[in-house]
């Protein structure tokens, strides 16, 4: 059985990815999870300089998810490099790094610093993030700031290129198409629901930041309907999420037309979820006599179920 | 290194109309953990609540020849996820991930040890006291609730040779008031060559009153702060608490990491 999948020029040894911000640097999870395993791991964002985020209250749950704001609490790209990259690459982790900035210049520079470090496979750039006062989701809610921000990064660096999107625009599809066209060898997506939970006691926002993310399975549906939309319009690979919680949803992703997926917050429920969706991937490929999990990817039959 | 079992529901006890103790069946669990750390629980295998919850180790369950079986949980029932863990029968599994966290550092005579519970805040304390008692630490619980049905546990406590020193708010056991009044007297009168570390669980005013208390009469104090929590793993970024660095400046520091008992006197109380 072959469980390995291409993006651009990197080749994942299965579908897998820890999901940016949702897996710390990775190495907080070595202890229970043999890292190597994995088809990858997206790193928690990084700028140029140390961030120390938002105040709690963080997250909030709601149902079936959760909302947060951690306002990308970070320790910065070059502390990143010193003091994670080697512990990552001794572990042979695929890292993919997620990058951000509050300027194009930003994202340049933490991403030129990246591609000079060992041990780096990928860039996530994170023009998504809703929860950031600057940078973020203004690139990532504007053609022109999306094309701007990916074809400047391409310009510094071979590693593969791929802006992470934003759930919150009416036609997401639009910024792959502008990601591709910039250069971008995949894209992923979704990033976060912009949401809200008050105290109706108080009448206060639950968390410190007032607005923040929705993720968990509550927007699934949304995100695999999005895939499926980026998949007609770009022909680079899709790396799909949004409340992945075990196999089929995985499975799901793929076939509305994601070449890999990440799981982010069905990690906080069960870190050691990864055995568990590779087998449920492995099961599923013998039982339809699939011998690449590539196959799969987007063949949405268009019929709709009986 | 931490472990994540289906951990069998050995017991419900109800200590009150919100309080309960869950015993689970855990052994390596049981026999890794130390005082102070916590485990992420869920019960019931639902999307709503999603999330796991952190508890601290309340008691460490042993068979007959003393070996480690499991451990109980002491919840009180505020929310969603309390309320499964209320009504959950014998037989029924919960994910249980641990033991995690930083345990309490643990002193010996001729250190007193001052426990100051408020509430659920209780939980940590049963397996230190248990802990110190081996040592031979003496020992000293102030604990607090807002009425007498509220205070559990005494006679286990009294049991390990612990001094109780009781406060509720409504007057009804104990001394009426805050649990701060009574531990910030016996400082006053303690002379400042008797040692004594103070280790404090409960609310957060409660900790940062504890706290207070502790630097006015410059004795050292461990906390064991609750925040809410995604993960318990490091990977979440929710449960942080402003913490004093190296470098004199005060950064968010990861309480399911780096805590979740963490030194008072470097907490920057909000």
């Amino acid at each position: 059985m072959d469980l390995s999948v291409q993006i651009g020029s990197l080749r994942l040894k299965n579908p897998l990815i820890a999901a940016s911000g949702c897996f710390g640097y990775g190495v907080e999870y070595a202890d229970v999870v043999d890292l190597s395993s994995l088809g990858g791991v997206a790193v928690k964002g990084l700028f140029l300089n140390e961030r120390e985020g938002h105040p709690p209250p963080r997250i909030v749950e709601t149902p079936a998810g959760m909302v947060n704001a951690i306002g990308l609490q970070g320790i910065g790209v070059r502390r990143f490099v010193d003091e994670k990259l080697p512990e990552l690459r001794a572990r042979n982790v695929t890292v993919i790094v997620n990058v951000c900035g509050t300027s194009v210049d930003e994202y340049a520079e933490v991403s030129r610093i990246l591609s000079d470090a060992e041990g780096v496979h990928a860039i996530e750039l994170n023009i998504s993030c809703p929860n950031i006062k600057e940078g973020g989701i203004q690139f990532g809610c504007s053609l022109a700031g999306t094309y701007d921000v990916v074809s400047a990064v391409r310009k510094v660096t071979r590693l593969p290129l791929i802006p992470k999107l934003t759930p919150n625009v009416t036609d997401v599809a639009s910024f792959a198409r502008a990601s591709q066209d910039a250069g971008a060898d995949a894209v992923s997506l979704v990033n976060t629901f912009l949401a809200m939970v008050l105290d109706i006691e108080t009448r206060r926002p639950m968390i410190s930041n007032g607005m923040g993310g929705l993720s968990g399975p509550a927007i699934r549906p949304i995100a695999v309907r999005m895939v499926y939309e980026c998949r007609q319009a770009v022909k680079i690979p899709i790396v799909g999420m949004g409340g992945i919680a075990n196999a089929r949803d995985a499975l799901e992703f793929m076939v509305a037309g994601a070449t890999a997926v990440q799981v982010g917050t069905a990690n906080f429920v069960d870190p050691l979820i990864w055995d568990k969706l590779l087998d449920g991937m492995m099961q599923y490929m013998e039982r339809h006599q699939i011998s690449r999990i590539a196959e799969i990817v987007g063949t949405v039959n268009d019929h709709a179920h009986p | 290194m931490p472990v994540d079992v289906a951990a069998e529901i050995l017991a419900n006890r109800r200590l009150s109309a919100d309080y309960n103790v869950l015993s689970l069946h855990a052994p390596a669990l049981a026999a890794a953990a130390r005082p102070g750390q916590f485990v992420m629980i869920k019960v019931g295998a639902h999307h709503d609540p999603l999330l796991r919850r952190p508890f601290s180790v309340f008691e460490v369950l042993r068979s007959s020849d003393g070996t480690p079986i499991g451990i109980t949980l002491l919840s009180k029932r505020i929310g969603p996820s309390t309320t499964l863990i209320y009504n959950a029968s014998p037989g029924e599994r919960a994910a249980c991930l641990g033991p995690l966290g930083k345990p309490f550092t643990i002193v010996d005579p001729p250190v007193e040890a001052w426990m100051v519970a408020g509430g659920v805040g209780l939980a940590p304390f049963a397996t230190l006291a248990e802990t110190l008692r081996a040592r031979q630490v003496k020992t000293t619980l102030f604990y607090g609730a807002r009425r007498g049905e509220e205070l559990f546990y005494l006679d286990f406590f009294r049991s390990l040779g612990v001094e109780l020193i009781l406060t509720t708010e409504d007057g009804s056991a104990g001394e009426r008031g805050r649990i701060v009044a009574p531990l910030d007297r016996m400082l006053r009168s303690r002379p400042a060559s008797a040692p004594v570390m103070l280790y404090a669980c409960g609310p957060e005013g409660m900790l940062a009153a504890t706290a207070r208390t502790a630097a006015k009469y410059s004795r050292p104090c461990q906390v064991s702060v609750e925040r809410v929590m995604g993960c318990g793993m490091g990977g979440c970024y929710s449960c942080v608490v402003p913490m004093l660095g190296d470098d004199g400046r005060f950064h968010h520091v990861r309480s399911c990491l780096a805590g979740p008992v963490l030194p008072a006197e470097q907490i920057r109380w909000d």
